[in-house]
């Protein structure tokens, strides 16, 4: 048995990432996601931790960066504007293959947008919000002890994928309070990631002989690094030569897309026989399922798909899904955008309809209970 | 229990109504195993405006964590009773500060007024403790969750050198609905 607890959601990530292992955070505030900063500015000095304030979200995501490659565990905490900002040094930390987490709060925007409002509608932009093709793992819990456990799967994808990790959340479960279970150590288990084993010299940081995801040194730790944002060679050095930076590249998408198997993840809730399904994840996927049993107590055989990992996309889930259902609804608080990935994968098969909510409030179980007996 | 409970504190940004509901839900999941979940609404500006904090307890878990049909609402505030009064149930209960909400909205919900911030100011001595003296006014009103369950979270989250005087602004809110409801 672990320990109980009532936490915010933005504290149930925070201790998450303790559990995993982190031991160094850089951020700059900003409302709804201060709470992860506040949390680990109290106890990373009490286990030999460091937490540093920077001067923006830039800098933030740079000493995340850094840290990562001095061997930490590295972790930062944002909302939509600093997320804007963290997206040149986000795609660094891809082509770079730096293990890391960013914990994205969303709120309404664009721009400053709604402070204290919940949104949905950064979630293109984890996809394609740094340049060029990379790739993404995102993670999208919907209540609090899940916001704990997915931050810390999202340690465990970043260190075995060498690859920085978006876990995105809204405002209200970022901001609500629920009971949790933090577990004691040792139940959930943790990866870290593999450092070579050859000697120095012979230490190469991106040896692709070695496998997708080669083994990487700790800076100081005696074996030579060399990190740069231009497409590089084994050895770390930039290279502008056909085929090196079209293979390297391949690998890069690889290490996500042929490992899909171990990163999706996503709940199925009643949908063995189901007529209408439900797409829905974050604080829409709570509203989801008690609609869906409102639904199914007026007899109508309505299902829900909640998906914990958004990126990469469960295409085959909900290509199979679109060809049993009658329709999909995809309720979310944006204008309109994960609906665009399910419209693509169900490709025709059975209506996909939106529910669209950005005036700060969520989109409630009514709303979605409608939607589902106009489509049924 | 019934299903669902819903209860929302309301008044203005500052004067400790997300505590409040923080306070209650910690009573509710951790001290009495019951289960419940706190959100909040609140504008940009860090004092005033309107702010509310809703709790919902309930035998079963709890998915859309926001409240709808409101069982009991608090109001601290002129503003915030008229902006938030919409979402009671028709056989719910408003429980408004007598001195700062004078306007009743009109509803076939019950009204129950109580001196709550004078007397956290003239009795305890604190105008701060406004909050506590809601809570223990909630506590009696609701019956939903112990009072000694209330009080542990009460002393979990206040300053240490405060204890004495929330236990006896906790006191003060239980007592004075208590002889309201007899």
């Amino acid at each position: 048995m672990g320990t109980l607890k009532l936490l915010q959601g933005n504290e149930a990530c925070a201790e998450g990432a303790l559990y995993a292992g982190c031991t160094f955070f850089a951020g700059y505030p900003i409302t709804p996601s201060t709470e992860v900063a506040e949390y680990m500015s109290r106890r990373l000095p009490q286990i030999g931790g460091a937490f540093l304030q920077m001067e923006d979200e830039i800098a933030a995501m740079a000493a995340v960066i850094g840290g990562s490659l001095a061997g930490a565990k590295t972790l930062t905490a944002t909302s939509g504007p600093g997320f804007s900002l963290k997206q040149e040094n986000l795609g660094f930390g891809m082509l770079c293959e730096v293990p890391c987490v960013v914990i994205d709060v969303m709120r309404g925007g664009p721009s400053t947008g709604v402070p204290t409002g919940p949104s949905q509608s950064d979630i293109m932009q984890c996809r394609w919000g740094t340049h060029g093709d990379h790739p993404v793992i995102c993670l999208t819990p919907g209540y609090v002890q899940e916001i704990f456990s997915e931050t810390v799967r999202a340690f465990n994808l970043a260190e075995k994928y060498r690859t920085p990790v978006i876990v995105a959340f809204d405002e209200i479960v970022g901001h609500m309070r629920e009971k949790i279970e933090i577990p004691d150590k040792g139940v959930i288990p943790i990866e870290n990631r593999r450092r070579p084993t050859c000697s120095p010299a012979e230490y190469k940081p991106f040896d692709e002989t070695k496998g997708d995801v080669p083994p990487v040194a700790d800076f100081f730790s005696g074996y030579r690094q060399h990190i740069t944002g231009l497409n590089h060679a084994s050895d770390g050095f930039p290279v502008n030569a056909s085929p090196r930076i079209h293979t390297d590249e391949l690998r890069l998408m690889r290490k996500v897309e042929a490992n899909k198997k171990d990163i999706i993840r996503y709940e199925e809730y009643l949908l063995e026989d189901a007529e209408v399904a439900v797409f829905a994840y974050g604080v829409s996927g709570r509203s989801g399922k008690n609609a869906v049993e409102q639904a199914r107590a007026a007899g109508i055989k309505a299902g829900l798909f909640r998906p914990l990992t958004i990126w990469p996309f469960p295409e085959e889930e909900v290509a199979a899904l679109a060809a049993r259902v009658k329709a999909i609804v995809v309720p979310e608080l944006s204008l309109g955008q994960i609906i665009y990935e399910v419209e693509r994968c169900a490709k025709g098969k059975c209506k996909v309809v939106g529910i669209y909510r950005v005036d700060g409030d969520p989109i409630n179980p009514t709303q979605i209970l409608d939607k589902i007996k106009e489509v049924k | 229990m019934s299903e669902r409970y819903e209860i929302r504190f309301s008044g203005s940004g500052g004067q400790g109504l997300i505590l409040a509901g923080v306070i209650f839900a910690e009573a509710a999941t951790i001290f009495d195993k019951i289960n419940a979940v706190q959100s909040q609404s609140y504008g940009p500006e860090a004092r005033g405006g309107a702010s509310k904090s809703e709790v919902i307890i309930s035998d079963k878990v709890i998915d859309f964590p926001k409240a709808q049909a409101i069982d009991l609402q608090l109001s601290l505030t002129q503003e915030s009773c008229s902006k938030y009064y919409k979402d009671i149930k028709p056989d719910g209960t408003l429980l408004v500060d007598e001195d700062f909400v004078r306007e009743i909205p009109k509803g076939t919900f019950k009204v129950i007024k109580m001196p709550i911030i004078r007397t956290a100011s003239e009795e305890i001595g604190k105008a701060f403790v406004a909050n506590i003296v809601a809570i223990g006014a909630i506590t009696a009103l609701t019956g939903k969750v112990r009072l000694e369950s209330v009080e542990k979270a009460v002393l979990s989250r206040v300053p240490k050198g405060t204890e004495e005087m929330n236990k006896k602004a906790l006191r003060a809110g239980y007592d004075m609905a208590k002889a309201r409801m007899n």
